[in-house]
């Protein structure tokens, strides 16, 4: 039971991740009815908000302490960040410790420049052309976005670590009388994914800017008729949707150092969920990264892999596959969104 | 000649004095010059042209034809690889049991995800084909690769060991992938002036196997069942309505795309017996799109041309680094040739995937057709203006 439970934790954090970026391309196909291959590199450009910001943070001058020595026996050379000599060893280290936390701040604005820009510079021309070409410029530009992002922070992983105070195990089970001990930060990934996705549905459910949208999204000619200027509303949605990218970015950046082409590995996993929960469908691509995830990690237990080798490696994939030969719209697909 | 009209001999022929000259004309420069690092004339870059060029080709065939965007075509060359690999451990290191393994493997590995895959169509087909591709190669990099059983050896790759059975091998055969004892790293070298020209046996056997494939390839673009896929591209829902089955003629070219690149594939390890898996990684597929689409999609010469474009500059544009681009820039006063070496800097060397990235997205852009289509232009540019010259010449000389 405890070992069930655990597996159910692994798949949810995983999930989450599948879950925002899915979210995202959902929201993009369903808008603006364009495959965007760049949602991986915004996810990537989101994780290194936080690297610069925690670099941002930690710039720092160096003194030398005549006091202490360092092992040849000069005097030692000691960094101070300048927020510690701002504003005092305790505040300056607590911004420094919780720089991914408040880096969500920080990538907010610069995700939605970017969404905006690419909406408006590249995707725009792209409408009224093929998907091929949409999916091959946004190809390119992913290409051209990863090279961009190594050039700058070179090719290795970069270690981005939670707040100390986040950065331990709890024990989950202690309220329900079992012994399940779980990351503290991959649950607050979880939380914090809930949060979003609940945010974007209340938004899209809830306020007249999401109800323009939402009729946008099921017939956007008569919304325009009406005298309504979709397209920029339909902008706004790319601004949004890049930046729940870059959030679920930022966050996974103490549960996997980012590196440049961490967002090409998410990318064709999220296409699948995007697939398997149904083209066009925000709680479809929702439930289906939640549902695959748990399901490669329940795939990845002991047991699953010593009874059929390497299950864990393409049970994705084969749901998938299954999955668009049983139901061609995917498990909550809707009538007419991608069917040709 | 050969079934062809006239423009289509004309450009077959032309392919071919290209690519049985390639040594000499990609060698331009002498072998002891400065410029001699822009050189593509040895065997291991020319036997890459002509295999890409082959996998190009055949994957222009879905794409080109019937505009099914396949983003897991790279399975095909891995499969392909890896089924020439084992005819090597099992039989011998004659490359032509291997050759035709892999073209009979991957093309049943083709029936098998085209059946499957071309269900669907549109995106949804883009993303069957890469979830197949990417199972392939997780399979092929660690589930296939177990003590027990051991098909692709995993990340090492795999390879022939000494004491694998190799049931036709003689002593007196060489040691490498040979054509009948003749080996594929066979070199003559041929020394003209200040010029060195390599003859390989590899390049030449992939050369005219390429030159088969071009030739296929123009007679199924010339076919009645190359215009049927072309239908299909133009308006597949026209095509069911007037009652036809579209799927045997879209499942056949899926087929025949798959055999090429599994043919690419198994020239690949003909030339250098060792398969890896991260011949089947999606990045490897998107670089097949990349060529063909660079070069124009739906041209016969288009996808040969890409493949060469993209292997040329991987290979040689990768190599430019800040010293040589120092020595380049050497007569601009000393400040302006930093700044204009730290402008080209981010663009070479490692950086050419940036260079590549956005010539690429250019291309999708601003010229759809690909390279083909700029020549194109440009040629009717020049002759349009020659025309236009001729036509204001008759106006001016009206008689009054």
């Amino acid at each position: 039971m405890d070992a069930f439970l655990l597996q159910i934790l692994n798949g949810l954090d995983k999930g989450s991740a599948y879950a925002l970026i899915a979210l995202g391309l959902t929201l993009i196909f369903g808008t603006l009815g364009v495959v965007n291959f760049a949602h991986g590199a915004l996810f990537m450009i989101g994780a290194f908000c936080a690297v610069t910001l925690q670099r941002l943070f930690s710039l720092s001058f160096e003194t030398i302490d005549p006091s202490q020595k360092d092992f040849l026996g000069n005097p030692l050379k000691v960094k101070t960040p300048y927020l510690e000599s701002w504003l005092g060893p305790d505040a300056g280290g607590a911004i420094i410790d919780w720089s991914v936390p408040l880096a969500i701040l920080f990538a907010i604005p610069i995700m939605i420049t970017i969404g905006f820009v690419m909406e408006r510079g590249l995707i725009k021309h792209f409408y009224k052309r093929p998907h091929a070409d949409q999916i091959l410029v946004t190809f390119g530009l992913a290409i051209v976005l990863q090279e961009i992002v190594k050039y700058f922070y070179g090719a290795n992983p970069i270690q981005t670590p939670a707040p100390d105070a986040l950065n331990g195990v709890a024990n989950v089970g202690a309220m329900i009388g079992m012994d399940i001990v779980y990351p503290v930060w991959r649950i607050v990934y979880f939380f914090f994914s809930v949060l979003i996705i609940g945010g974007i549905f209340a938004f899209l459910q809830f306020t007249t800017f999401g109800m323009v949208v939402r009729a946008g999204m099921a017939d956007r000619e008569t919304v325009g008729l009406l005298g309504i200027n979709i397209d920029r509303r339909f902008t706004i949605m790319f601004g949004i949707a890049a930046a729940v990218a870059g959030l679920a970015g930022v966050m996974y950046t103490p549960i996997n150092p980012p590196n440049y082409h961490m967002g090409m590995d998410f990318l064709v996993l999220s296409f699948v969920v995007v697939v398997v929960g149904g083209m066009g469908s925000l709680p479809g691509a929702v439930l289906a990264g939640f549902l695959l995830g748990i399901l490669e990690s329940f795939a990845s237990t002991t047991w699953a892999t010593t009874t059929l080798p390497g299950i864990n490696q393409i049970i994705i994939y084969v749901v998938a596959i299954l999955v668009l030969l049983t139901r061609p719209r995917g498990l909550m697909g809707l009538k007419g969104v991608m069917e040709d | 000649m050969f079934g062809l009209d006239t423009k289509d001999t004309r450009s077959l022929i032309i392919v071919a004095i290209l690519v049985v000259l390639a040594p000499f004309i990609l060698n331009p420069f002498p072998a002891a010059s400065a410029m001699a690092q822009f050189n593509a004339g040895y065997p291991d870059l020319m036997q890459k042209f002509v295999i890409f060029g082959i996998f190009a080709i055949g994957f222009n065939i879905l794409f080109g034809l019937t505009g099914y965007l396949s983003f897991g075509h790279a399975a095909f060359l891995g499969v392909g690889s890896y089924s020439c690999v084992w005819m090597f451990k099992l039989l011998g290191y004659n490359v032509i049991p291997g050759i035709l393994l892999s073209v009979v493997i991957s093309g049943i590995f083709a029936l098998a995800i085209g059946y499957v895959s071309l269900r669907r169509s549109g995106i949804y087909f883009s993303i069957l084909t890469l979830a197949f591709a990417q199972m392939s190669f997780s399979l092929a990099y660690s589930v296939l690769s177990n003590p027990k059983f051991n098909l692709t050896n995993g990340e090492t790759g795999l390879q022939v060991y000494a004491n694998d059975p190799q049931w036709f091998h003689r002593d007196s055969l060489p040691d490498l992938p040979h054509l009948f004892g003749l080996s594929m790293r066979a070199t003559h070298k041929l020394e003209i002036g200040a010029w060195e020209f390599q003859l390989n046996v590899g390049y030449y056997l992939c050369a005219l196997v390429m030159l088969g494939c071009f030739y296929l390839a123009i007679r199924i673009f010339r076919s009645p069942f190359g215009l049927m896929l072309r239908a299909v591209k133009s308006n597949q829902q026209r095509m069911n309505y007037t009652g036809l089955n579209t799927r045997p003629y879209t499942l056949a070219a899926f087929v025949i795309s798959g055999m090429y690149a599994g043919l690419a594939g198994g020239l690949l390890s003909a030339v250098d017996p060792l398969a890896g898996a991260e011949r089947m990684q999606w990045t490897a597929s998107g670089e097949v799109v990349l060529m063909t689409i660079l070069g124009g999609a739906g041209t016969l010469i288009g996808p040969v041309l890409g493949a060469g474009f993209i292997k040329y500059f991987e290979n040689i544009f990768s190599k430019i680094n800040d010293h040589v681009l120092h020595s380049w820039f050497a007569f601009l006063p000393d400040g302006i040739e930093d700044f204009v070496v730290f402008l080209i800097h981010p663009f070479i060397g490692k950086g050419w995937h940036l260079t590549l990235g956005i010539l690429f997205m250019l291309v999708v852009i601003f010229l759809p057709g690909g390279l083909v289509e700029g020549g194109q232009r440009i040629g009717n540019w020049v002759r349009g203006r020659k025309r236009r010259k001729s036509k204001t010449a008759t106006k001016t000389e009206p008689a009054e």
